[in-house]
């Protein structure tokens, strides 16, 4: 399953600029097929925009993205999600008005290549059903099957967020802080389930959480004031003193990065 | 063994029985309907609800299953009710050889074919500047009605004689109910397409683009078209609406394309309610109603359903189908009898307060246009003098005392109704539990 490239994700020198002010300033970022990335850095650094100029919900204003070494700026997302990539939100990005099962019917749909179709029944395509049933299963809300999105406790809609991500079978995976607003319990469990889902995939996410990030990730960017500043193992990043320094100040940073 | 009991009641239970009755039930009421209502007024009324029906319904396509709020849904009504007069008018000349029952398909080809010209400009954008479009293009194809009177007629419109070409098992269309079972046909067929729709991968994505556009884009789905797409289908079943209308009445003017006839659809599917797929289906039949029936009661009728639509939007934006559905939850669980009372109390101020403000409206119409035939207006049986300070007076009173008792009733109401929700709620909970 690997594409023409070494790498399931490269960004070459992307900026990205609102009215006068550079939010990405050059950002090179090289992300291996199978690898884990969490992408950390302070409030306000561009994560978030990072994330939505890889996935297109914006073009980059200069540089070049490429997945699994195909073009893949200035796309508009849906093609590029067609490509191979698929994203989570920050704040929940669900179907209220559907029930669960068909909101992670609509995500597979496409994937299977039922498309734009109005002469089938979706009670007669076998495989998107099959499939639905599987995701629901492996997210654990198959006993919520029935319920509206709407009405779903806020981890079950985080869980369905990360559904919808995934069902499509994308091969690169960005999650936008998927354990924002979850207690420390709900958070372990979680993160076990991130990892099973995404099981095989290039994996991208922005995380708060240092414990999360260290038990998660293969490799941590650092993201400050448009720039990535570090890209390397945990334990590197960890040593890293610039990091300590730009990012969390050394006292902070030892506390929280565990020394 | 409770649970596994319970589990085969609901394989059972839903799919395939329950939808024969269904539509078998809708199927013989369509066949049988011109038994029970046999005059010339009647049948051209049922004729005219299977074509509001089918119009509603492509309307809803629109409003209710994908968010697009279109001002101008009868362009593509219209101008099938012109291609299918005009064809209609071939045919009678010879020069078309298709028989006359085939013509309502002329009418939604034609609907679909503008759909995909001026749909593609309407459904790039969504929420108000979609509407705002829709709203440009209903006025450009009004005004181009009276640029182009070779196509559109003028003020005549144009018209037609549907007992043309060679007639079919003795088919002429001649008589009304000939041309209601054609009717009736077309309704039941395109009831049921369009139900299908909804059942296929993309009226589901319809629905997906209508709660959430933005998170379609990132499942692989392009918006415009899903919102395209269902345009076209839209203007297809408008336009055999069309299509039938110039058959039954043999006359095609420029209202059919009116920004009049678009508001129309709008509100009466929203009356009988977007959310439900039936919805506009009451919503075509109280259309009917209202525009034959309460137009022959009162001169007023267009102020008292502008009430009316007032008082839904305010109290239940849902339409008759949401009431009807959320009242069969409560009857499913047997909780209907305990509100009853609270039902009759509303209706009775509802009423109450339907009186006080119609006898204003009548005497306030007659001040305005029959003042010439003296001060008295007859109105349900009673006399009114719009002369006198104390019927004014009177009506008012009414009207406020119905006001004041709706308004206590409904929070009496809704206090029941919490309680029984809470009520159902334990109820799902212990059963659950089971």
């Amino acid at each position: 399953m690997t594409g023409t490239s070494r790498y399931a994700l490269e960004l070459r020198g992307v900026r990205k600029s609102f009215g006068h002010t550079e939010i990405i300033c050059g950002i090179d970022l090289a992300v291996a097929h199978g690898e884990r990335v969490a992408v950390i850095g302070p409030n306000g650094a561009g994560k978030s925009t990072l994330f939505n100029l890889i996935s297109g919900r914006f073009g980059p204003s200069s540089g070049e993205i490429l997945l699994a070494g195909q073009r893949i700026d200035g796309k508009k997302p849906y093609e590029i999600n067609r490509l191979g990539l698929s994203r989570s939100f920050q704040i929940t990005n669900i179907f209220p008005k559907l029930n669960v099962f068909e909101n992670l019917r609509c995500a597979v749909l496409w994937s299977l290549g039922h498309k734009y179709s109005f002469w089938r029944f979706l009670a007669d395509l076998d495989d998107a059903n099959d499939r639905t049933e599987e995701l629901l299963e492996m997210l654990r809300l198959d006993k919520r099957r029935d319920v509206l999105a709407t009405n779903l406790t806020y981890a079950e809609q985080r869980a369905l967020e990360i559904g919808i991500t995934i069902a499509g079978g994308a091969r690169v995976i960005l999650l936008d802080e998927p354990t924002a607003g979850m207690s420390k319990s709900e958070t372990t469990r979680f993160i076990k389930l991130i990892r099973e889902v995404t099981e095989g995939r290039t994996l991208l996410t922005v995380e708060h959480d240092m414990g999360v990030v260290f038990g998660l990730a293969d490799k941590i960017a650092v993201v400050v004031y448009g720039e990535v500043i570090a890209f390397d193992t945990p334990e590197a990043v960890r040593a890293n003193p610039r990091v300590q320094e730009a990012y969390l100040g050394s006292a902070v940073a030892d506390a929280q990065l565990g020394h | 063994m409770n649970k596994a009991w319970a589990m085969q009641y609901y394989e059972f239970k839903p799919y395939n029985v329950g939808r024969w009755i269904v539509w078998g039930l809708f199927a013989l009421l369509l066949l049988l309907i011109p038994r029970l209502f046999t005059s010339s007024l009647s049948i051209t009324m049922l004729s005219q609800m299977g074509i509001a029906i089918i119009a509603c319904l492509s309307y809803n396509l629109l409003l209710g299953q994908g968010g697009m709020l279109s001002f101008g849904h009868a362009v593509y009504s219209g101008l099938g009710s012109y291609m299918a007069i005009h064809a209609l008018n071939m045919v009678s000349k010879g020069s078309l050889p298709i028989p006359v029952s085939l013509l309502p398909i002329v009418g939604g080809l034609s609907g679909m074919g503008f759909a995909v010209l001026l749909g593609y400009v309407t459904t790039r954008k969504s929420g108000t500047p979609f509407a705002m479009i829709t709203l440009g293009v209903a006025e450009l194809v009004f005004a181009m009605s009276l640029m182009f009177s070779e196509f559109f007629g003028g003020e005549a419109g144009v018209s037609g004689n549907r007992v043309a070409g060679s007639s079919f098992l003795g088919i002429t269309y001649g008589p009304g109910v000939q041309v209601y079972y054609l009717i009736a046909t077309y309704t039941f067929i395109c009831v049921g397409l369009m139900f299908a729709f909804t059942r296929t991968p993309l009226g589901r994505m319809l629905n997906a683009v209508r709660d959430n556009p933005e998170r379609v884009e990132f499942i692989g789905y392009n918006t415009q078209k899903v919102r395209y797409l269902a345009f076209i289908i839209s203007g297809f079943f408008a336009g055999i609406a069309g299509g039938l209308g110039c058959l039954l009445f043999e006359i095609v003017t420029a209202e059919v394309v009116g920004a009049h006839r678009s508001g129309a659809y709008l509100l009466f599917t929203f009356l009988g309610g977007a959310t439900f797929f039936f919805g506009p289906i009451i919503g075509g039949v109280l259309m009917i109603l209202a525009s034959v029936l309460l137009s022959e009661i009162t001169k007023a009728w267009l102020l008292y359903l502008g009430l009316i639509f007032l008082f839904m939007v305010m109290y239940a934006p849902g339409g008759i189908a949401s009431l009807i559905m959320m009242n069969l939850r409560l009857a499913a669980f047997g909780f209907l009898r305990r509100i009853w009372v609270s039902y009759l109390g509303l209706g009775l101020a509802a009423l109450t307060m339907l009186l006080g403000a119609a006898v204003m409206i009548e005497m306030t119409y007659h001040l305005q246009l029959n003042a010439a035939m003296g001060p008295t207006v007859k109105f349900i049986g009673l006399v009114f003098n719009s002369q006198q300070l104390d019927h004014w007076f009177g009506a008012l009173f009414v009207l406020f005392t119905g006001l004041g008792l709706f308004e206590l009733c409904r929070r009496q109401y809704l206090l029941e109704w919490g309680e029984i929700q809470e009520d159902i709620e334990k109820e799902i909970k212990r059963r659950e539990a089971l």
